[in-house]
């Protein structure tokens, strides 16, 4: 029992990690139409900038605070040198342009910081681990993790439907040109709705920072678990990706836990623990696919 | 108009862009001559993120003939390296230019096991000695193995034999063991058990790739072993280290692994959480011998980096091949006898004691490594003792060569 309340809390903590990188992904998608294969980059130059100012002035949160605005114009000079041309597109050159990005950032972040991973460890103050429940200690930072996670969500949710920014970013999406012709400067919100969904991206990389290894290539490997919460969330809307990423972050966590388990009351233990392993890997992709014979658009398909 | 010129003036800058690369080829190959250097073709992974194991061999083999004055056992040479992007593929096609283009006779580099079985055993067929600096998998030293094939680094299960002996030499009763689902990551818990007098109290293979270890780590303190076996490469073995460490594992279970997961550059983005880690390997830079004092401070002074066991491995080969040129006084018309001069060569290893078995893979000496924190607040391996004296790996017996 212990074990399965840990498991959840770890699961929930991978899916507001992806949370955080598909409310980026997902605006981006759904209100200006453009798949953006470089977001993992935008991640990894949140890990990296983190790492380096935290490393040279000892304090995590001087590292957060160069991270954000670093991810956010790093988006805000993609978005006008690159995605600008793009709109018009069709969305393969779209994915051939930003897998060009992707090239790009990782041979630039070995450039610039060589081939060796960063270090980068936990603040001191969210060192060590409490007790959740008796008996089963977890760690502050990932407990830390979930916390920023649902308040940038209770953020974007406030920001979105409560502000006269929201409105406009809401026009932009549903009509854009009448939103256009009723005064509100797309080419600007674009820009500004991009840098939003880079800092987002950012923050995730910073926050990922004390626990994975901070080197060139490390936004492929949550790109794709992204983009699987992007489609089970359905494109375009934040609340879905937040249902989606906490769906894929337990589906995907319990799955590598228990399915070698569960499997191995019907089958022998080394057959289940190869079909374990490989069913785990599968399991995100089989929730996608149920919920998009389910839904096909995704669970809350348009924006909200 | 100004559109066409443009296009066009960019097609020109393509052409120029493609066309330098093609005139330098063209001016490398120049017919083979006898009286020129003897060619060695390094195809090595120089790009992805594991393209630190092929600088490092590629510096080792280079620091040998810097120290040779450009030759190897008094025998000019001359290294022409390729990345082979860790891609089977262009492993093969880059061996094949080698072979044709540029005559080479002789070739080493490759670093991972899949590029190594799609060029290993055809290059030898093709009339090529082969030194792997690295790259050992069972099918070349049992019953694939060859004359022309060597290995001066180990076979593939051999630091992680080492590991399931020292994990039964010190008593400990409950190993957990983890490592990614795919070839080498089955053969490293195979070659644990193989030597773990005892049953592991549990077995993980986790996505290869992984970066979050949270349901593993979960599952180990579910457990209660005290002792976790690991063989997770590059930033795999980061992230889960440092999550091991932030669960508050680490106060209480002792990681193991082999060096694969504990070279210095990988302990010193772990951090602190690296301290205290066990691992096996056939050479340290710590390890007390004159010639090792000697090639540490010449490969420092070069590159001003500590070297690694990748950097050991490719400086070796260097020898290794020197020492078999020395005794052909660089003559490869008779591949044979070069073949039989290699499989004898006497070299001094940093590593200490070494000589090719069987199936030409080492006889040598495992040693275990303690990461232990420097005065100047970096890692660094420091061995604590031996744990195979002269060991020949799990394949020679199926070997039919002598």
């Amino acid at each position: 029992m212990l074990l399965f309340v840990e498991q959840v809390l770890n699961g929930l903590q991978l899916g507001v990690m992806l949370f955080l990188m598909a409310s980026g992904l997902t605006l981006v998608f759904g209100i200006m139409g453009l798949i953006n294969l470089a977001h993992g980059s935008l991640y990894m130059i949140g890990a990296y900038v983190a790492a380096t100012v935290t490393l040279h002035t000892d304090s995590f949160l001087l590292g957060l605070a160069a991270a954000l605005p670093a991810a956010a114009l790093t988006g805000a000079i993609i978005e006008r040198v690159v995605m600008a041309r793009l709109y018009a597109r069709e969305h393969l050159d779209q994915v051939l342009a930003t897998f060009g990005l992707i090239l790009f950032f990782n041979d630039l972040m070995v450039i610039l910081w060589g081939r060796q991973p960063l270090f980068m460890n936990v603040p001191d103050a969210l060192a060590g681990t409490v007790e959740v429940l008796p008996g089963a200690p977890y760690p502050v930072f990932r407990l830390v993790i979930i916390a920023v996670g649902l308040l940038v969500a209770l953020g974007l949710w406030y920001l979105i439907t409560r502000t006269r920014l929201g409105m406009r970013i809401r026009a932009g999406a549903s009509d854009r040109e009448t939103a256009g012709a009723l005064g509100i400067d797309i080419a600007l919100l674009y820009t500004g709705v991009f840098a939003l969904g880079a800092m987002l991206a950012g923050l995730a990389g910073a926050m990922a920072g004390p626990i994975l290894a901070v080197e060139a290539g490390m936004g492929e490997s949550i790109l794709i678990l992204t983009f699987v919460v992007v489609v089970i969330g359905g494109i375009g809307s934040v609340r879905g990706a937040l249902i989606g990423a906490l769906l894929v972050g337990v589906v995907d966590t319990l799955g590598r836990a228990f399915l070698p388990d569960l499997l191995a009351l019907v089958l022998d233990r080394a057959t289940a623990d190869g079909a374990g392993t490989s069913l785990s890997t599968m399991s995100v992709y089989i929730l996608m696919a149920a919920v998009l014979v389910w839904r096909p658009k995704g669970l809350f398909p348009g924006h909200g | 108009m100004s559109r066409s010129v443009r296009t066009s003036a960019r097609r020109a800058a393509l052409a120029a862009m493609l066309s330098v690369p093609l005139a330098l080829g063209g001016a490398a190959s120049h017919a083979f001559a006898a009286d020129e250097p003897v060619r060695i073709g390094m195809v090595t992974t120089l790009s992805t993120k594991a393209g630190y194991l092929g600088a490092d061999v590629r510096d080792g083999f280079m620091l040998a003939i810097k120290q040779g004055g450009g030759a190897l056992g008094g025998v000019p040479v001359e290294l022409l390296v390729e990345d082979d992007d860790r891609d089977p593929g262009k492993g093969r096609e880059i061996a094949d230019r080698f072979i044709e283009r540029d005559g080479v006779r002789i070739m080493t580099g490759i670093i991972f096991s899949n590029v190594g079985l799609a060029v290993m055993p055809k290059v030898v067929k093709d009339g090529v000695i082969y030194v792997s600096p690295n790259s050992g998998p069972s099918q070349m030293a049992g019953k694939g193995c060859h004359p022309y094939h060597f290995n001066v680094a180990w076979q593939n299960d051999n630091l992680h034999e080492a590991m399931g002996q020292y994990a039964t030499d010190a008593g400990l009763e409950k190993v957990f063991i983890l490592a990614p689902n795919y070839p080498a990551g089955k053969d490293a818990l195979a070659g644990f058990k193989r030597f773990y007098d005892g049953e592991p109290v549990g077995e993980t293979y986790t996505q290869l790739g992984q970066s979050d270890y949270a349901a593993e780590i979960a599952a180990i303190r579910d457990a209660d072993p005290d002792g976790v076996f690991f063989f997770l490469p590059g930033g795999m073995g980061i992230n889960f280290m440092k999550q091991f460490h932030q669960s508050g594992l680490g106060e209480s279970v002792q990681l193991i692994g082999s060096a694969f997961s504990a070279d210095h550059k990988l302990l010193n983005a772990v951090g602190e959480a690296a301290e205290g880690m066990l691992n096996s390997a056939q050479w340290s830079p710590d390890l007390d011998n004159p010639v090792n004092h000697a090639f540490v401070e010449a490969y420092m002074a070069e590159y001003d980096a500590v070297p690694t066991i990748y950097s050991q491995q490719g400086y070796d080969a260097a020898l290794a091949i020197g020492a078999a040129l020395e005794a052909t006084g660089g003559d490869l018309s008779d591949l044979d006898a070069f073949a039989a001069a290699l499989k004898t060569a006497e070299f001094e290893s940093p590593r200490g004691p070494f000589k090719f078995g069987v199936n030409n893979f080492p006889v040598q000496n495992i040693y275990l490594r303690k990461a232990v924190m420097q005065a100047d607040g970096t890692l660094r391996n420091e061995v604590q003792g031996t744990i195979f004296t002269d060991q020949v790996d799990a394949y020679a017996a199926e070997c039919s060569m002598e």
